[in-house]
């Protein structure tokens, strides 16, 4: 059970001896090294109306880059060349003696309500510029979503894989004392920034899943007196409860890959069990048929296959079965007790909570249950939720006591990097959306 | 023999009909979750009655007891349990112009999801224990809340064991009109 947490996250340098042939790249794989370290000087602002948000996109950025924990910022006074000028040539022997590897260099325009970002990446120890130079557009009221691009296409440069900035969490805003706990829905960015509520507190919602686009929610709302699911248009807050197979009490939703069916729980007497309805036809499919609580269903990437828990052996543990049903084969033995599963939007990971010893944990492990490894460990920590790219987990945690309330943290798939989501009110049940278009 | 019998029948028939009423509940019955939450007694506290006196939903829910506790991951009926469950069932019997909603409940050692199966795993042993002893399924119903309204709030067992609870709610419903 002391199995020590493996830590997969490395970064792999070029260093300047492969300078010549390959560009700054960060690969992320077993092992550990320190992390790179990037100057990002402050915005050229093109015009005066520009001046604020170039800086606040300059630390919007910073502050992105560092959050992974793969990067690590140079201060701004350490910096011996000054960039004035997005055109400027790079002296990129000053930014080798201050030791960053990687120069983010932007400016920004603004014209009324209307703002340009433009901005360049360049390999220090190389002395290149890594892709070329970006430029994208949008408006003062979106100008954290520019900020979140340019960190996207930074980190996807030099990782080569995708980012997870400019995505956005669906979650439970919580108020109110333990035993009258009022719940709602939100919606924020993946920073917590931009908090704005999707219901209003008059009945207990829980545990929302974004569709894959990250147009539509659904939930567990006690709207109807009963536990019933609900799906939420984002975009207008109109909501509706769906019409399940019959059943006393329908939860756990999660939507297919295509957003056009919803895969739940339903109890009917003493079981509950997995089943699938079609929003368009409407039909239904039991997937389950035991005696047990079949709870939390989630899909592989495919759509080929559902994880999900079971209390069929006598404690909740983790099986696969075919996205149609039938025989499911149990994949969590270890010590403990195993829930929440979630599928890896790359496929390779399923992350869980763990229940052991009075402790909960998040933790990952492979799809045939090997490779366990746990990420956290608390008082209450549950319900894990990936970035869009895979690499990082949001959950929830509980602080015990009679004023115990939840926040949501994230650790990346290496246990390392754990941070609170900096959110003004108690949160939980967090669901991480899609990369925005 | 056969008069229990047509009796019974009529009662379901009844009962049936009342389904059909949106209304059913009240406006004291399901919602009442939230006096559940607040001490378990609030949802039935705007009835008539004293808890002296046998036909009240008072005696009910407090000589007879509204609520039975569970072991930790347990939905079975303890012996205690089914004493007071016993009481329920002649109280239902006896006054067959009320109904219930029996909300299940879980402590806070668990994942949301499955505490809230865990609640309607409870709830539903009550239900079933209500029916072996004569009440008509037609008059039951079940609900969970889950880990989500704990009584007692303070992390560890005697907290706990009061949080792992079937609550039996009453709700008066004119089976005549």
């Amino acid at each position: 059970m002391k199995r020590l947490l493996t830590l997969l996250i490395a970064l792999m340098l070029a260093g300047p001896a492969l300078a010549q042939g390959g560009p700054l790249r960060l690969t992320i794989t077993d092992g550990v090294i320190e992390p790179i370290t990037f100057a990002v000087p402050t915005f050229e602002a093109e015009n005066p109306q520009a001046g604020q948000l170039a800086s606040d996109l300059t630390r919007l950025v910073a502050q992105n880059l560092s959050g992974t924990g793969l990067f690590r910022e140079v201060p701004a006074n350490a910096f011996i060349s000054q960039v004035n000028s997005f055109v400027q040539p790079v002296a990129f022997a000053d930014w080798r003696a201050v030791n960053a590897q990687a120069l983010v260099v932007g400016a920004v325009s603004v014209n009324g309500d209307q703002v340009n970002v433009k901005f360049r990446l360049f390999d220090i120890f190389s002395g290149q510029e890594l892709g070329s130079g970006l430029q994208f557009a949008g408006t003062t009221a979106g100008w954290r979503r520019m900020g979140h691009k340019v960190s996207d296409a930074v980190y996807s440069r030099i990782t080569g894989e995708g980012g997870y900035f400019d995505s956005r969490v669906v979650f439970v805003a919580e108020s109110g004392p333990k035993d009258n706990r009022l719940k709602r829905l939100a919606i924020m960015d993946y920073d917590g920034a931009n908090v704005q509520f999707l219901t209003d507190s008059s009945n207990i919602v829980l545990a929302p899943r974004f569709s894959p686009r990250g147009d539509q929610v659904l939930y567990t709302s006690f709207e109807s007196g009963f536990p019933r699911i609900n799906l939420l248009d984002v975009a207008n807050v109109g909501r509706r409860q769906i019409a399940t197979a019959p059943g006393e009490m329908s939860f756990s939703p999660r939507f297919s890959r295509d957003g056009r069916q919803v895969i739940y729980s339903l109890s009917n007497g003493g079981t509950t069990d997995i089943y699938r309805t079609d929003l368009d036809t409407g039909q239904h499919v039991r997937l389950t048929a035991t005696p047990s609580i079949d709870t939390a269903p989630s899909l592989s990437p495919d759509g080929s296959q559902i994880v999900f828990e079971s209390d069929r052996s006598g404690t909740q543990q983790l099986y696969i079965m075919s996205s149609s049903g039938g025989d499911a084969r149990r994949i969590s033995f270890g010590e403990g007790r195993y829930s929440t599963p979630v599928w890896s939007p790359r496929g390779d990971l399923v992350a869980f909570t763990k229940q052991n010893a009075g402790r909960f944990h998040i933790g990952v492990m492979r799809t045939d249950g090997s490779e366990e490894r746990l990420l956290t460990s608390s008082f209450l920590d549950e319900g894990p939720t990936w970035s869009p790219n895979g690499r990082v987990i949001m959950f929830t945690r509980e602080t015990q006591g009679a004023d115990g309330a939840s926040a949501l943290y994230s650790v990346d798939i290496s246990g390392r990097n754990l941070r609170a989501v900096p959110i003004q009110s108690a949160a939980s049940d967090a669901s991480w959306g899609p990369l925005q278009p | 023999m056969k008069m229990m019998t047509k009796a019974t029948v009529l009662l379901l028939v009844l009962a049936t009909a009342a389904c059909t009423n949106p209304n059913r509940f009240g406006a004291g019955g399901v919602g009442g979750a939230g006096g559940a939450g607040a001490d378990g007694f609030g949802a039935n506290a705007g009835m008539a009655g004293s808890a002296s006196d046998p036909r009240s939903p008072m005696f009910f829910n407090q000589t007879i007891g509204d609520r039975v506790l569970f072991a930790v991951d347990q939905s079975t009926i303890s012996p205690e349990g089914r004493t007071i469950l016993d009481g329920q069932a002649q109280w239902l019997l006896t006054n067959a112009d009320y109904r219930a909603v029996i909300e299940g409940h879980a402590d806070e050692q668990g994942t949301r999801e499955y505490n809230l199966a865990l609640g309607f795993r409870r709830a539903n042993a009550v239900r079933e224990y209500l029916v072996s002893r004569g009440v008509p399924s037609s008059r039951l119903e079940v609900t969970s809340y889950g880990k989500e309204r704990p009584i007692e709030v303070c992390s560890n067992e005697a907290c706990y064991s009061q949080n792992r609870r079937a609550v039996t709610v009453l709700s008066f419903s004119a089976l005549t009109s």
